[in-house]
């Protein structure tokens, strides 16, 4: 059966929804235009949709209409009752779904490779076509298990800590080798097994690439799942000829490529040793032991609300901590009450901090600090020597001074906020003993201007506004 | 179309996604994450096409499940994506 050409205007409706979906990420340049940019994405998609329903012979309308009920059903649902703290896991679970439906297309196509176009004229599926099923059925397989694997971990329904099974990077690249190696031999032999292998192979990589990475690389293993959807739908976009899929894919590879890169450089750790995975398992196995009792002073709530009463400026760090309790709307109402009685106060936001890029400036929105208040590491970080008052509130590796100065340390070399140049740094943290993520001491704790708010970050602002108010 | 005018608009797009992502600031990158999974739901046209075939009932189910996953998506994602950005407000004067 040979392929036709399909008309111009299908070629064009296609080019135009890609067109729509670049502009969609276009207008994410500013929070002021992304919402027109997000309705350039649905306009692309609907464009997209339809032009496929109208150009093929649909037997079986009634089914698909319902298939995109329910499913679009269940997304809307989910979408408006999503806590903005879940959002990690909510991406994660979004990325597996995707991950799933290629792998479902991609087997459709092997099925059925007429309905696709892709059969050569010996009866036989194309060469060039079964490289790119077997790529797309790989990556969109790594994508569901790896993002299923991420999920639970976000979710808390499976342990953070990294998993090390013995010969991991030996099992690993022989799975991956296995992999490519059958999708090379798929092209002279389209026997099913080794289709339905590789796709085997491809779930069980996905599931062990994941489970030796840690939770708090996490932000590195969303945005490299993104990216791999992304690939996936693109190797589908070159079986079927179709541009909005193939510039769709181009445009979320390259996105969830880049933030990898920016997540890892705001670490100073090199994707390869993301991937390789286990990062704090041994540091805090090490740090335990070495741990000397050094004089540390525990402030108040009433003492925080006093120092930032008399303060000029204030900058509140905040990290996945403050996530977890929950503590941003109380944060933003202790800020309101500051800068009532004349204290400027700004946000710092780490590129790294909490569990997704950007998490904890969609929390601070979500509690209406506008976001012209908020600053990236370069933009604040000078402000710190003249700042009266440093407010940390979850974080704890993005502040830690070592990363500066020793050398020795697993985070030396990442870029951290002088939070040490602040005249008086309030830490709000749980207890004195938990470490941060990469299980380093932090010599913030233990400096003269310190003072340590051992509570849940919640009850902490929450009575450091009762203070205020006095 | 031939494979090299595919791989050419590939390989163009892969480039305008370089630039345009380098634009996106920073505090979007949540909502940029839930965007681009919401695209890459496009992967519904295939299952469209699987979907209304005819000839494999096996391919077509495949099909109708994958234009069921790839919805969920597809809603959920622009939505959750409206909601956060919906969130982003200037400081009032």
């Amino acid at each position: 059966m040979e392929h036709t050409a399909p008309p111009a205007w299908v070629m064009l409706a296609y080019l135009i929804s890609g067109v729509f979906f670049i502009l969609a990420l276009r207008g994410l340049s500013s929070p002021a235009t992304s919402q027109r940019g997000n309705r350039f994405g649905m306009a692309g998609m609907l464009i997209a949709v339809v032009t496929t329903l109208i150009t093929h012979d649909v037997a079986s309308l009634p089914e698909i209409i319902g298939a995109i009920a329910i499913g679009g059903g269940i997304g809307w649902v989910t979408a408006r009752k999503i806590a903005m703290t879940d959002m990690p896991q909510l991406v994660a679970a979004f990325h597996s779904l995707v991950g799933m439906a290629a792998v479902l297309v991609a087997a459709a196509a092997f099925l059925n490779p007429g309905a696709f176009g892709i059969v050569g004229e010996d009866g036989f599926i194309n060469p060039v076509s079964r490289v790119e099923m077997g790529l797309g059925i790989a990556i969109g397989a790594i994508t569901f298990s790896g993002s299923v694997i991420a999920f639970l971990k976000l979710a808390g329904k499976m342990s953070g800590a990294p998993i090390l099974l013995p010969l991991r990077h030996v099992i690993n690249l022989g799975t991956l080798a296995a992999i490519l190696g059958l999708i090379g031999y798929f092209t002279v032999d389209q026997s099913p097994w080794i289709f339905w292998t590789i796709t085997a192979l491809a779930f069980l990589i996905g599931f062990l690439l994941i489970i030796p990475i840690g939770g708090a690389d996490m932000p590195v293993v969303v945005s490299m799942l993104n990216s791999y959807s992304g690939w996936a739908a693109a190797a589908m976009g070159f079986t079927l000829h179709n541009t909005a899929m193939i510039i769709t894919g181009a445009l979320v590879g390259s996105s969830g490529a880049i933030l990898s890169y920016i997540m890892c450089k705001a670490m100073n750790r090199s994707f390869i040793s993301v991937i390789a995975g286990g990062f704090g398992a041994e540091a805090a196995v090490s740090g335990g032991e070495a741990k000397e009792q050094r004089p540390w002073k525990r402030g108040s709530a009433e003492d925080a609300a006093y120092m930032m009463q008399q303060a000029e400026s204030v900058i509140i760090v905040p990290g996945y901590g403050m996530a977890v309790a929950q503590a941003q709307h109380i944060l933003r109402e202790m800020a309101d009450v500051l800068k009532k009685q004349g204290v400027s106060v700004k946000y710092a936001i780490h590129p790294v901090a909490g569990r997704m890029p950007g998490h904890m400036n969609v929390l601070l929105a979500e509690a209406s600090v506008p976001y012209d208040e908020v600053f990236e590491l370069e933009d604040i970080n000078s402000e710190f020597a003249q700042a009266d008052v440093a407010f940390i509130i979850g974080a704890n590796d993005v502040v830690n001074p070592a990363a500066k100065t020793d050398k020795t340390s697993p985070i030396y070399g990442m870029p951290v906020f002088d939070v040490d140049k602040a005249k008086t740094v309030f830490f709000v943290k749980r207890s004195m003993g938990g470490v941060g993520y990469a299980g380093v001491d932090n010599d913030v704790f233990y400096m003269d201007q310190t003072m340590m708010l051992l509570a849940d970050a919640k009850k902490m602002c929450e009575d450091i506004v009762k203070a205020l108010q006095h | 179309m031939d494979f090299i005018s595919i791989l050419s608009i590939f390989v163009m797009a892969c480039f305008v996604g370089y630039y345009v992502v380098w634009s996106v600031t920073p505090a979007l990158h949540t909502p940029l994450m839930a965007v681009t999974n919401a695209i890459s739901s496009v992967i519904i046209v295939g299952a469209l096409i699987a979907a209304a075939a005819g000839g494999s009932p096996t391919a077509k189910w495949l099909g109708l499940i994958a234009v069921a996953l790839a919805s969920v998506n597809i809603f959920g994602g622009f939505a959750v994506t409206a909601r956060m950005l919906a969130m982003y407000k200037k400081k009032e004067r």
